[in-house]
């Protein structure tokens, strides 16, 4: 039988805790008061001891996860018989509301009206047996009386129960049945993280979307030129990404609009430029951040960046490693895109996809057709805090600074 | 703008404080070198020393009556009880004493004095260290009573308390410490005391609460809202005395009341703000005013089902939110 490990309350206000290490894997082997994981919290380090003897069936909660008091983190399955003390579900909901219940239970229906029903149909000459009452038993409510004023026709409480359905949730889809074959991969960890994320920001935020070409050609020729000294020399690659974070960089400068937060009834333009990567394994994606990318040069960044794209390889990134971010640059590129409409990662406002570096015939000044290195950098903006001008701007400034690199 | 916990802005609204004005300091058990036992004046010591951080012996009366006698002389003393649930030695000091002294001497004197003291349950506190005594106080002309509910308004209220020329009870829910976190300015502000604080709007039904109880409130509100009630929720932050005006105008808006409490039912606030709206809004009310309260024994219990069904919880105050929108 697997029983469950809930996060336990290490100490009067303590809410949550983060679980620093787990010291158990799936598969091995517990005793009673055996300790499974280290876990800080805002009074005190301790260790989460298991409550039964049994083998280690599941982790569900991960390695610098906060998870709150009382939800699950693990499942064991234990041996024998179960025990009396972990029964960790929240127990039967009490009777709440029964205070409440005692005097409505009396409610009236019929034609006894509450006082504001009687002063609203004398205000409104509203003949109140001939309204249907959507409240208890039937009763006619305040909102009843203020439909059938601004509606007056014997079926406003049927039309006001219809518009009450339509604007009941979505109803949910009914789920597919699995066949044969299919593989069903439960939403759990980051992935959901993930669409939770994603969901919120496509709903809430009015998503706009520009783009804009730049010819790279100078910024490929410097890059090759120097790529295999810098390697040498310093121990990582240097790629394209550095450039660009350092164009964007610059730009953000220039343009504060677009390092900002979004706060629903504020902006708050960021001081630091600090710029989100979007980095993605074969499972997930990550944001990690580099931190005040203004004050570093080429160098830096690629630095940065290589170290950045080691951790995501070997799953180290830390949630300080991805706190912090202002603007997000997204390396779209990387795997072959030529135009990409990114979601923004909010609170911020904006977010640049880089795209490929390809080779295009452009018409160049004097009418001749030259083969040159061109990039298309997209742009999708919260038009709540930004508009298309200081966008455009924006882009027009990275254009700019990429097309004047030269070696 | 930084997020932070509600005891953070406590500490915060304290350190702003103590920077801005040489005449406050802070006394209590264990606030010194230990920072309170629940980390409300984490560091002050370190900063500001053991004359404006001090530590005191175990005698609440002594703790007010020693921030009393500061005040009239011209400071502007800080009290923290360690638990709401230990204040009553001092009871005597904060209503006979701290509270009358401007009406007795003819506003001669007066008691620019802030009590802090955790209170409430759901912390497996029992019996010494759960209760809500915001009605003991409450009654009181010349004392105020703030209790607020989040991490914002914590840091406005109270140092608007500590700004106040006369007593004021500060009370923090033990819960919401940790569990309530929120963006507090960096900006020194203050909040005005006396005045609610509509959290949310709505049409449907009218739910009045204050301090943890509001956010029950907020989170029942969301899922009431998917079944199509929208419910409008006003936090008193000051019990007392209350903002009439805003109770009358939210309780006017829907017609249908709902008070929350985790204190026992009878004799609590929500009992006074009842009054209020019956007094006041006859011809606007839909349904009777409802209360949802605490029950009418003596204490928050240990064993924790009995704590559970002691203590106020989202699914209760779904329950009644939900009642009520249906009658």
């Amino acid at each position: 039988m697997a029983e469950k490990i809930s996060m336990p309350q290490l100490g009067e206000s303590v809410t949550e805790g983060t679980i620093t290490k787990w010291l158990v894997q799936p598969g091995d082997k517990v005793k009673k008061y055996d300790p499974l994981a280290e876990v800080m919290t805002d009074k005190v380090n301790a260790e989460v001891p298991s409550m039964f003897d049994g083998t280690i069936q599941e982790l569900v909660a991960k390695e610098d996860e906060t998870v709150a008091v009382g939800e699950l983190i693990c499942y064991i399955e234990a041996e024998g018989a179960v025990s009396e003390e972990q029964d960790t579900k929240p127990d039967a909901p009490v009777e709440a509301g029964a205070v409440a219940e005692k005097t409505t239970d009396k409610a009236a229906g019929g034609n006894r009206y509450s006082p504001v029903v009687l002063k609203l149909a004398q205000q409104y000459q509203i003949d109140l047996s001939s309204l249907q009452g959507s409240g208890r038993n039937g009763r006619v409510t305040k909102k009843d009386v203020e439909a059938a004023q601004q509606n007056p026709s014997p079926k406003t409480t049927e039309q006001k129960l219809e518009n009450k359905e339509q604007s009941a949730p979505a109803v949910k889809a009914a789920p597919e049945k699995t066949a044969a074959g299919d593989i069903e991969i439960p939403i759990a960890g980051v992935r959901k993280a993930i669409a939770a994320n994603m969901s919120k920001s496509k709903s809430e935020i009015p998503h706009a979307w520009t783009m804009i070409e730049v010819d790279v050609t100078n910024l490929v020729n410097y890059r090759n030129s120097m790529k295999d000294a810098f390697k040498q020399a310093e121990g990582y690659p240097i790629t394209f990404l550095p450039f660009f974070i350092q164009a964007a960089a610059e730009s953000l400068k220039e343009f504060p609009a677009l390092n900002a937060y979004w706060q629903g009834d504020k902006i708050i333009q960021k001081k630091d430029i600090n710029i989100s990567i979007a980095a993605a394994t074969e499972e997930a994606l990550y944001v990690p951040v580099i931190q005040h990318a203004d004050e570093k040069n080429i160098k830096g960044l690629a630095k940065d960046v290589a170290s950045i794209s080691d951790k995501v390889k070997k799953g180290t990134l830390s949630g300080e490693d991805m706190r912090g971010g202002t603007f997000t640059v997204n390396n779209t590129g990387s795997f072959g895109s030529i135009q990409s409409a990114p979601i923004i990662n909010q609170p911020q406002v904006a977010i640049l996809s880089v795209e490929s570096i390809v080779k295009r015939p452009v018409v160049m000044p004097g009418d001749m057709i030259a083969i040159r290195h061109m990039v298309n950098l997209c742009l999708s903006l919260d038009h709540r805090a930004l508009d298309g001008l200081v966008c455009g701007r924006f882009l027009q400034s990275m254009k700019n600074k990429l097309e004047q690199i030269s070696g | 703008m930084a997020v932070m916990t509600y005891i953070q802005a406590v500490t915060k609204a304290l350190e702003e404080e103590m920077h801005r004005d040489e005449d406050v300091f802070v006394l209590g058990e264990d606030v010194g070198a230990r920072g309170g036992v629940f980390r409300a004046t984490d560091g002050l010591h370190a900063t500001f020393g053991d004359e404006r951080v001090m530590d005191t012996p175990l005698a609440e009366s002594a703790i007010a009556g020693v921030a009393i006698g500061a005040a009239m002389y011209g400071m502007r003393p800080v009290a923290e009880m360690q638990f709401a649930d230990f204040i009553m030695p001092a009871f005597n000091q904060i209503v006979s004493e701290a509270a009358k002294i401007r009406y007795r001497s003819n506003n001669d004197w007066d008691c620019p004095i802030t009590i802090r003291a955790p209170y409430g349950g759901g912390v497996h506190g029992a019996l010494y260290h759960s209760q809500s005594i915001e009605a003991l106080f409450s009654s009181v002309p010349g004392l105020k009573v703030v209790m607020p509910s989040t991490p914002y308004d914590v840091k406005g209220l109270l140092k608007a308390a500590i700004r106040d020329d006369d007593p004021v009870l500060f009370l923090e829910h033990k819960r919401a410490y940790r569990l309530i976190k929120g963006d507090v300015p960096d900006e020194d502000y203050t909040l005005p005391i006396g005045k609610a604080d509509i959290k949310r709007e709505g049409e449907d039904i009218t739910v009045i609460t204050y301090g943890l109880c509001v956010h029950f409130a907020l989170q029942a509100a969301e899922k009431l809202e998917k079944e199509g009630h929208s419910a409008h929720i006003l936090d008193l932050r000051t019990v007392y005395p209350l903002d009439q005006e805003a109770i009358i105008e939210a309780a006017k808006k829907t017609g249908k009341v709902l008070l929350i409490t985790e204190d026992n039912k009878e004799g609590s606030i929500i009992g006074e703000v009842a009054a209020i709206i019956a007094e006041h809004c006859l011809f606007d009310l839909d349904a009777p005013i409802q209360r949802l309260a605490g029950p009418d024994v003596p204490a928050m219990p240990y064993a924790p089902p009995m704590e559970k069904y002691f203590m106020m919880n989202p699914d209760k105050v779904e329950t009644a939110m939900r009642d009520l929108a249906e009658y």
